[in-house]
C-alpha cells in the first residue's frame, strides 16, 4: 500500500468494482447523453418507415409548389415536403459515419497494436508514417480524394476512415504499451502463443476502455465530417435527401423557409452533443473504478 | 503552527491516543470496528496485520486523513501537547493540514515514489520547514535541514544537499523521507512499511535510524508492517490487527513470545527463520539433521529411479549478458540435479531475475550455454522445441500481473496445454482441474476471473499454470515477495510438497535469505552478476566464506 490515496486499494478491500458499463450508466451525464443520441438515432432509423404515416407522402422527392405552407413544415425551393426530407435524410448520414468510424477503428487498432507490440524499427516506421498522415488536414485530404475519385458513398467512408486511423493508432499504441509490460503477456510469449493470438486474446480485451472512448470521439467527428462534406457538395448528391445537403440547399431561403435548415442543424447538434456526453462519461468510467459510487 | 512540539517531558502519558475508531466505506461497510491504541513518547508501537486488515487506514486516521471513499463514523484521535487537547478528527481540514508534517508526520512505503524526482533533496526538506513556518529565518531553516540530515545518519554538506533523489540509493532515499518527516520535530511519526522494498542490509540501517530517533528525540512512532521479524527488532509495543480489529496488544516480548490470540500464533508460525527451528506449513525445515525431505505423513519418499538421482538436470555454463557497459551477468556457471531444489539469493540489481529469465527462455540476449539433460537449449522460448518448453516452467513474481484479468482461470491455466499438444476441450479442462487440485484450489475456481481471487490464490493459479504440463524444472522468481507472511508460508509449503510429490527440480529465486532452510537443499548467492557463494544450504549458512554472505546473514532480523 504505497500510494495513500489510491482508490483501487479501497475498492479491493470493499468489493469488486462494477463493470465499465455499469459505471458508465451510473453517471447522470451519461444518461442525458444516451437519451439525446438515442432520440436522434431512432428518428433517423425509423424516419423512412414513418414517412407515409407522418406526412402522407411516400417519396422525399415529391414536387409540389415551392415555399408553400403545405404539410406540417412547408415545402422547400423545389416544392418538396421539408418534413419528409428531414425524416428520410438521417439514415444515410448515420450509416456512413458509423462505417467510416468502424473502418478507422479497425485500421488504427491493427496498426497501433502492431507498432507497440513489435517495437523497434517497425514501431518507428509505422508511427513516423502516421505522423505524416497526421500532418495533412482531415478535410483537405477528403476534398482531394473526392475530387479525384468522385463523390460516391464508398469513397466518402474510406476517406473519412483513413483520416481517422492515425489518431486511433496513436491512442491504441499508448494503451498497448502499458499492457505489454505486464507479466501475463510475457507468460504467453513463454508458451510460444502465436503473436496474433496474443494481440487478440491478451492485449485487445485489456485496452477496450480507451478504445471505447476513442470510438465515441471518432463517431462524433465522422458525423461532422460526413455532414460537412455533403454541405460542401462533395458527399451525398442531390436529389438524395440528406441532412448535410438539406442545410446547403435551404440556406438560400433561410428567411422564407427556416425549417429546412433548422431541423437538420438541430438533429446533428443534438446527436454530436449526445455522443460527446457519452464519450466523456465513458472516459471517466474507464479512468476511475470509483466513478458514480460516491454521488 | 509556529512553535515545534516540545518532546523532552519524561512523562509516559500518551502523546496520541486512538479511541474506538470506526471507519466505514461510503456504501456503509465498516472497515475498522473500534480500534484503540496509544502512542507514548520515545516508544514505537508496531501495527501488525495482513493486507486488507485496515492497518494503513488506522495509521492514516492518526493524521486525520481518510482515503477517498472512506468516512469516519465513530471514535476519536486525541493528540496531546499540540496546543489543544481536543479530538483531532473534530478539527476542520485546514487545521489538520497544519498539524501534518508539523506535530505529526508520515513516512510512506516507497521512497522512490514519494520524493519529487526533479527537486534537490535539501530543497525538499527545506520546503517542509517553510510550509510549517519552522524557525524565524531562512538561515534557521537551512541549519535545521543540515541538522536533520545528520540526525538520520546522512551526510549534510551542501554538495550532498544538492543531490537529486535518483543519485541516492534506496536506503538513503528512505532516510531522506524520514528526515523530511522529522524535520519539524514532530511528536508522532507514522511509518507505513518503510523498509518493505529494501534489502536486509539497508533495512537494518533504516531500522537503526528509526530506533535512534525514538530514543534520542522522544518521538512516538507508529510502525505499520507485516514483518514480525522487523517488529521484534524495532518495536516496544505491538498491536495485532485482523480484519479491522485489534485482536492482541501488549509489550513486544509478551506478544511475540507468549502470544494469547490464535491469529497471533498463526502469524508467528508463518515467519520463516534462518535457523530452521520452526516449520512453516506442514513440511519441516531443511537442517543438517534432515538434509533429505522428510515426509510428515509417512508416505513413501518420491520415486526417483535409481541412477537418475545424481544426474544433472540443468547445467548453466559461463552465462554472460551485458546491456552496453552494464554487465548484468558476468559468467554464471552452476548445475542443478534431478529432484533438487536450489535457492538463488541476491539483492535487487544482482541479476537474479535476469538469470532466471535466461534459463526460462524469456531473455535471449545472453551468451553462454544452458543445457537441460545435457541438451543445449536455444536462447528464447520460440526457438526451443515444444518438449523443451514443456519441461522448463517459470512462475512470475507478481500474481497481480501474471494472469490476464479478462480471462478465466481455466482459460489462463490451459494455455500451456493448448500450445504443446492437440487435446480436446474436455481433456484440457480435466487436466486444468487436476493442476488446480494440486495447488489446493477447488473446481469452483475454474470459471472465476483473477479479480475475484486474493493474492495467494492468484499465485496458486499461476503455479497451476506452470504445473499443468508436468515440468521437470520449475523456476520460481520471487514468488512470495508480493504476498503476506502467512500466505508466503502456505505457498512455500505448497512448493515443497509439490516438489516432493513430483520429483521435479526447482530453482527458487529470492532476496529473502530467511527462507533458505524452508525451501532449498543448495543455495547460490549472487552479487552484481557473479555467484559469490555456492554450496549446500547448511554449508553456506553455517560457514559463509564470502564477506557479502556474512554481511547478509548478520543483518537478517530474527524473532
Amino acid at each position: 500500500m504505497s500510494v495513500i490515496d489510491s482508490p483501487q486499494i479501497i475498492a479491493r478491500e470493499v468489493e469488486t468494482p462494477p463493470g465499465l458499463f455499469r459505471r458508465l450508466i451510473r453517471q447522470r451525464q451519461a444518461k442525458v447523453g444516451i437519451g439525446l443520441a438515442a432520440a436522434v438515432v431512432l428518428l433517423a432509423l425509423l424516419g423512412p418507415l414513418l414517412l407515409p404515416w407522418a406526412t402522407g407522402y411516400t417519396s422525399t422527392e415529391f414536387a409540389g409548389r415551392p415555399f408553400q405552407p403545405d404539410g406540417m413544415l412547408g415545402t422547400d425551393n423545389l416544392g418538396r415536403d421539408v418534413l419528409s426530407r428531414f425524416l428520410g435524410g438521417g439514415l444515410r448520414l448515420l450509416m456512413y459515419a458509423a462505417l467510416a468510424t468502424l473502418l478507422g477503428m479497425a485500421l488504427g487498432v491493427l496498426v497501433g497494436m502492431t507498432a507497440a507490440y513489435r517495437g523497434g524499427r517497425v514501431d518507428g516506421i509505422i508511427m513516423r508514417s502516421n505522423d505524416v498522415l497526421l500532418a495533412l488536414p482531415q478535410l483537405v485530404f477528403a476534398l482531394l480524394a473526392i475530387t479525384v475519385l468522385g463523390p460516391q458513398g464508398w469513397v466518402l467512408v474510406t476517406v473519412i476512415g483513413i483520416t481517422h486511423a492515425p489518431r486511433i493508432a496513436r491512442v491504441t499504441r499508448s494503451a498497448t504499451v502499458n499492457v505489454i509490460t505486464e507479466d501475463f503477456i510475457r507468460a504467453a510469449e513463454m508458451y510460444a502463443v502465436p503473436k496474433w493470438k496474443i494481440l487478440v486474446q491478451d492485449v485487445l480485451p485489456n485496452i477496450t476502455g480507451p478504445l471505447m472512448v476513442e470510438l465515441g470521439l471518432r463517431m462524433t467527428y465522422s458525423i461532422g465530417a460526413v455532414a460537412s462534406l455533403s454541405f460542401l457538395g462533395l458527399g451525398m448528391q442531390p436529389p438524395t435527401a440528406d441532412w448535410g445537403l438539406m442545410i446547403n440547399e435551404n440556406r438560400i431561403a433561410l428567411v422564407v423557409q427556416p425549417w429546412g435548415v433548422l431541423l437538420p442543424v438541430l438533429a446533428i447538434a443534438v446527436l454530436t452533443v449526445g455522443t460527446n456526453l457519452i464519450t466523456d462519461s465513458l472516459a471517466r468510467a474507464a479512468a476511475n473504478s470509483n466513478t458514480g459510487a460516491s454521488k | 503552527m509556529s512553535s515545534p512540539v516540545r518532546e523532552d517531558t519524561m512523562t509516559t502519558t500518551p502523546v496520541l491516543s486512538v479511541e474506538g475508531l470506526k471507519v466505514a466505506t461510503a456504501s456503509g461497510e465498516e472497515i475498522l470496528h473500534g480500534v484503540s491504541f496509544e502512542l507514548r513518547p520515545g516508544k514505537i508501537l508496531a501495527l501488525v496485520g495482513e493486507s486488507g486488515s485496515g492497518k494503513t487506514t488506522a495509521g492514516l486516521a492518526c493524521l486525520g486523513h481518510f482515503r477517498q471513499g472512506l468516512v469516519h463514523t465513530a471514535g476519536s484521535v486525541q493528540l496531546a501537547g499540540a496546543g489543544q487537547a481536543g479530538n483531532l478528527l473534530d478539527l476542520p481540514e485546514s487545521q489538520r493540514r497544519k498539524l501534518r508534517g508539523g506535530a505529526i508526520s508520515y513516512v510512506p512505503q516507497d521512497p522512490a515514489l514519494s520524493l519529487n524526482p526533479a527537486m534537490r533533496i535539501g530543497d525538499q526538506i527545506l520546503e517542509v520547514l517553510q510550509i510549517q513556518g519552522y524557525g524565524s529565518s531562512d538561515a534557521d531553516r537551512r541549519a535545521r535541514t543540515a541538522e536533520v540530515l545528520a540526525e538520520v545518519g546522512l551526510k549534510n554538506d551542501p554538495a550532498y544537499q544538492r543531490r537529486y533523489p535518483h543519485q541516492l540509493s534506496g536506503g538513503q532515499q528512505q532516510r531522506v523521507g524520514i528526515a523530511m518527516a522529522f524535520a519539524c520535530r514532530p511528536a508522532v511519526m507514522v511509518l507505513d512499511e518503510p523498509t518493505t522494498g529494501l534489502d536486509v542490509t539497508t533495512q537494518a540501517l533504516v531500522l537503526q535510524t528509526i530506533a535512534q530517533l525514538a530514543d534520542r528525540h522522544r518521538v512516538a512512532g507508529l510502525y505499520i508492517t507485516h514483518d514480525l521479524a522487523v517488529v521484534a527488532k524495532v518495536a516496544d509495543d505491538v498491536a495485532v490487527m485482523l480484519s479491522g480489529e485489534v485482536v492482541e496488544q501488549g509489550p513486544t516480548d509478551q506478544v511475540l513470545y507468549r502470544p494469547q490470540h490464535d491469529y497471533t500464533r498463526k502469524l508467528l508460525a508463518a515467519v520463516p527463520d534462518l535457523a530452521g527451528r520452526r516449520q512453516i506449513g506442514r513440511v519441516t525445515a531443511i537442517t543438517g539433521a534432515q538434509a533429505v525431505v522428510p515426509d510428515p505423513a509417512g508416505r513413501p519418499s518420491p520415486e526417483v529411479p535409481e541412477g537418475r538421482e545424481g544426474r544433472n538436470l540443468l547445467e548453466v555454463a559461463d552465462l554472460q549478458l551485458a546491456y552496453g557497459s552494464n554487465q548484468v551477468l558476468a559468467g554464471i556457471s552452476f548445475s542443478l540435479r534431478q529432484g533438487e531444489s536450489m535457492m538463488l539469493l541476491g539483492e535487487s540489481g544482482s541479476g537474479k531475475t535476469t538469470l532466471s529469465r535466461c534459463i526460462a527462455g524469456l531473455n535471449d540476449d545472453y551468451s553462454g550455454r544452458v543445457c537441460l539433460d545435457s541438451e543445449e537449449l536455444a536462447a528464447g522460448t520460440r526457438a526451443r522445441t515444444t518438449e523443451q518448453r514443456r519441461r522448463v516452467q517459470y512462475v512470475f513474481q507478481s500474481p497481480f500481473s501474471s494472469l490476464n484479468p479478462r480471462r478465466t482461470i481455466c482459460e489462463s491455466v490451459e494455455v500451456p496445454l493448448l500450445m504443446t499438444g492437440r487435446m480436446g476441450r474436455k481433456e484440457r479442462r480435466r487436466r486444468v482441474r487436476e493442476a488446480l487440485d494440486q495447488v489446493r484450489l477447488g473446481e469452483s475456481y475454474l470459471d472465476r476471473r483473477p479479480r475475484d481471487l486474493s493474492g495467494g490464490e492468484r499465485q496458486r493459479a499461476a503455479i497451476a499454470r506452470a504445473l499443468v504440463n508436468a515440468p521437470s524444472l520449475l523456476v520460481c522468481d520471487e514468488v512470495t515477495s508480493a504476498l503476506d507472511v502467512s500466505v508466503q508460508a502456505s505457498i512455500i509449503d505448497l512448493l515443497r510438497s509439490l516438489q516432493h510429490e513430483s520429483g521435479m527440480s526447482m530453482l527458487f529465486v529470492t532476496h529473502n535469505i530467511a527462507l533458505a532452510r524452508h525451501i532449498s537443499q543448495r543455495m547460490a548467492v549472487l552479487q552484481s552478476g557473479r555467484i559469490v557463494e555456492l554450496g549446500s544450504t547448511d554449508e553456506v549458512l553455517d560457514n559463509a566464506r564470502h564477506s557479502y554472505t556474512r554481511e547478509l546473514l548478520a543483518n537478517v532480523p530474527a524473532l
